[in-house]
């Protein structure tokens, strides 16, 4: 068990980017290690409830950021939030949870192997609530000011109209931080937050390097080279990029390609494929499965596919 | 005067032969029955007395003594008032001594001395011709249920008079079901059966279902191998509609299963009024309120639950995540085993449940995930909601699949759709009468019926895999975390789908297939 520290507004371990803002809390709880200060980070944020497009994206955003030395900041919550940790894992970088309760109480539940994975891959978990704080209502809008002001930019990841990420947005451009949102499509609620604050003006996340060049921009931060800091924080030169199995190694037949054409379509379950595609179902079937072994497919639900991020 | 006949106790499912023993000697008039009968079996003696006494035959103010043998077995029901008459009647000299000779019966006594109906009809002839018994008497509403056993002389009599008759000589006017099936004589005989026709027309069709083409493949899979099936999608998608036209594609039954399963309805009292047989497989769908006795079979003395009475047929149960979990786990011993063994104090009682199981339930308490545009449930609501079915129940399905919300397109080309090539229940059936026949074949001279009955064991045997199947299956192994279970289930389905296509050995389409359409995995659920 990691022992929790207190960090206090005065002490010289208390996050420079939370120092000169104003209405940070008095002192910080941690759990593991703190977001170092010299390296860039960027909080990817979301809804809880949210769609496979929405979750695959957050972790590839998150995976590819972190491969690339940002440390990734979010909430620990279900959905979108628990994707970026697990995105950021998977590219082998570092991850921060803000939590809306006591750093001893994980909550949700379920994510506690989530947590102790964070906790073992150096990153940390941090709270301006006491230890024991139950995990209430008005806590969470309140640690989002501490999500975004220990990052250097904020993705917000499918957001409905009324989503707690869209005071995370607000709070990052109080605080002079860039604001980043990936586009839903237009008629869907989940994404009625999202695409609203990139018709605000805030970034559009077309792709993680948009990101990356954004963060070149505001810091001193260069990512064709691997920060020295970072290889230090991690003891390794690479992130290890584990565990997806996106790129399989071999080329898509034509019946394979029309499957994949049909899905980015927004065709996703079994029978619409079928429609889409005029094939029988079991061939069909037997094409998916295939797909889905090599690593072109995932299933969210039964007989429902998604394109790997 | 000692003097005994013959009659049966169902025990389960089975008949058990039971001496009814009648004595009358001097001493104090009374009338006793003994050998652990119940109360119903003891109403008896008012009954037995009182439809002689209407009959004009008054009992001797004597000592009367009724066995009923062996003792060690509980007798209940109303079915021994006949037997118990004759024994009686036969004590006091009123029914020549010999005539009843090895001669089983049952019935129940009306105080007018008319004999009615009872249950359990079927299995108590069976018995009988099993143990030699050269003639049965039961009710004439059962006669036609009694003849199915094709005991030469198998008598209904209606009244205590027409048994008078009988043992005097007098054989009743309908003459016994006989050889006549062959000769094809006498015009009031059944006719000889054609075991592919249904009594009735089923009146439901898949034709009746829009669209939904992934359901009809995977509902037909489910009929050819005899396969349990997981149907999911939101409310109103058509998946109580699709596993009700199940039983419209299921292969006939042979006449032994024809036997078993009249057998079962007989013993629980469900057989329809003027069915003699029951041809076509049994459809049972209990609501989800059900209790564990009456799912799985129970009471004090067990009698058939639901399982059971689905046996050779299928099982429905919609809204699988709001029954009860304690219910639902019942069902795990027999999917795998194909009975239920229920013991009581009174002893242990075996009953058949070899059926087929669809289930059909929503993925999450809405029914709309994974369409977040409609679905507002939270992660813990719906793991919640999931967590009610247990892993081990999912693995023992053998197909899911997904029953998507019709788009309107669908229904709108319904008219269109129709005279194009619709899967009709008829033409599915062929695929399954031709993949039953291929399994018959295969599994010539073994118990195994079906794909789906195949142990582990013979899996190796019978489903032989071509190299690039066996390398799929290890892929898919390795990557879709498969169970050791689940990898067999995916084989029995794969050869299903084999045999389907006439095809001996399993290719690779038809092990994607079964992948395609194996059973749901939790965390593949939630990614």
């Amino acid at each position: 068990m990691e022992s929790i520290v207190y960090y206090d507004q005065g002490d010289k371990e208390y996050p420079a980017r939370m120092k000169p803002l104003p209405g940070m809390p008095k002192g910080i709880y941690v759990k593991g290690k703190l977001p170092r200060d010299d390296l860039p980070s960027a909080a990817i944020v979301g809804g809880r409830a949210c769609s496979a497009y929405g979750r695959e994206q957050a972790r590839r955003f998150a995976r590819e950021l972190a491969a690339a030395g940002v440390q990734i900041i979010s909430g620990l919550a279900s959905g979108i939030d628990a994707a970026a940790h697990e995105g950021a894992l998977e590219g082998g970088g570092l991850t921060f949870a803000v939590l809306g309760c006591g750093v001893n109480i994980c909550y949700p539940r379920e994510n506690y192997p989530l947590m102790r994975r964070i906790l073992e891959q150096e990153g940390g978990v941090l709270s301006e609530f006491q230890p024991g704080e139950r995990p209430l209502a008005w806590h969470f809008p309140q640690r989002n000011r501490v999500i975004s002001a220990l990052a250097d930019l904020v993705l917000v990841v499918e957001a409905r109209q009324k989503s707690g990420s869209l005071i995370t947005a607000d709070y990052a451009l109080e605080q002079g931080k860039s604001v980043y949102a990936l586009p839903g499509r237009v008629n869907e609620t989940l994404s009625e937050g999202s695409n609203r604050l990139i018709a605000q003006g805030a970034g559009i996340a077309v792709d993680p390097t948009a990101l990356l060049e954004e963060l070149e921009s505001v810091g001193k931060w260069r990512f064709f080279e691997r920060p020295a800091a970072y290889q230090e924080a991690t003891g390794s030169e690479r992130g290890r990029p584990s565990g997806t199995s996106t790129e399989a190694g071999r080329k898509l037949s034509r019946e394979e390609k029309r499957v994949l054409r049909a899905i980015e379509d927004g065709s996703h379950t079994l029978e619409e494929l079928h429609h889409a595609t005029g094939h029988t179902i079991p061939e069909l079937s037997a094409l998916l499965v295939r797909m889905q072994l090599d690593g072109f497919l995932f299933e969210d639900g039964k007989n429902v596919y998604f394109l790997r991020g | 005067m000692f003097c005994r006949v013959w009659s049966m106790v169902i025990h389960g499912v089975e008949a058990v032969p039971v001496r009814v023993e009648a004595d009358v000697s001097d001493g104090m008039p009374m009338f006793t029955i003994v050998g652990y009968v119940s109360a119903q079996v003891r109403e008896a003696q008012d009954r037995v007395r009182t439809a002689l006494r209407n009959l004009g035959i008054v009992l001797p103010p004597k000592r009367i003594v009724i066995n009923l043998a062996p003792a060690d077995i509980r007798k209940d029901g109303s079915r021994f008032d006949l037997p118990i008459a004759a024994a009686v009647l036969q004590a006091v000299g009123r029914i020549p001594p010999g005539s009843l000779e090895d001669t089983m019966m049952i019935g129940e006594l009306g105080l007018n001395g008319d004999i009615q109906a009872v249950n359990g009809v079927l299995s108590s002839v069976l018995e009988a011709r099993r143990i030699g018994m050269k003639a049965c008497i039961l009710p004439k509403a059962n006669l036609p249920e009694g003849r199915q056993a094709e005991v030469k002389e198998t008598y209904g009599i209606s009244s205590l008079r027409e048994l008078l008759a009988y043992c005097c000589g007098a054989k009743p006017e309908e003459e016994p079901y006989c050889e006549s099936r062959q000769s094809g004589g006498k015009g009031q005989k059944p006719e000889p059966e054609d075991l592919t026709a249904d009594v009735s027309e089923p009146e439901e069709d898949f034709d009746d279902i829009l669209g939904q083409e992934g359901v009809k493949r995977a509902a037909l899979i489910s009929a050819c191998g005899f396969h349990n099936l997981l149907l999911i999608g939101p409310p109103g998608s058509g998946k109580s509609m699709a596993a009700r036209r199940i039983p419209t594609i299921l292969p006939p039954m042979t006449r032994e299963e024809q036997l078993e399963v009249t057998r079962l309805y007989s013993i629980a009292g469900l057989l329809p009024s003027g069915q003699s047989l029951i041809r076509r497989r049994p459809f049972r769908a209990p609501h989800h309120s059900i209790t564990a006795q009456a799912l799985v079979g129970g009471g004090r003395f067990p009698s058939p639950g639901e399982i059971t009475l689905a046996h050779r047929g299928v099982l429905f149960l919609d809204e699988l995540p709001e029954m009860s979990r304690r219910v639902l786990e019942l069902l795990r011993q027999p999917l795998e085993e194909h009975r239920i063994l229920i013991s009581r104090q009174e002893g242990t009682y075996l009953f058949p449940a070899n059926f087929v199981l669809v289930a059909a339930m929503n993925p999450c308490p809405c029914g709309y995930y994974p369409d977040r545009e409609r679905c507002r449930c939270t992660d813990p609501e719906i793991s919640r909601y999931l967590g009610k079915v247990s892993q081990a129940f999912l693995d023992r399905m053998d197909l899911c699949t997904e029953v998507p919300a019709v788009s309107c397109e669908t229904l709108m080309q319904r008219s269109r759709e129709k005279k194009k090539d619709g899967l009709t229940s008829v033409k599915m059936r062929q695929i399954v009468v031709c993949a039953r026949q291929m399994q018959e074949e295969r599994y010539r001279g073994s118990v195994v019926r079906f794909n789906s009955e195949l142990k582990a064991g013979q899996i190796e045997k019978y489903c032989p895999l071509t190299p690039e199947a066996s390398r799929m299956m290890a892929q898919a192994y390795d990557s879709l975390g498969l169970s050791a279970r689940g990898f067999h289930r995916v084989l029995k389905v794969a050869r299903t789908i084999a045999d389907m296509e006439a095809c001996e050995t399993i290719g690779t389409a038809h092990v994607g297939e079964a992948l395609c359409c194996r059973s749901m995995d939790k965390k593949i659920w939630r990614v």
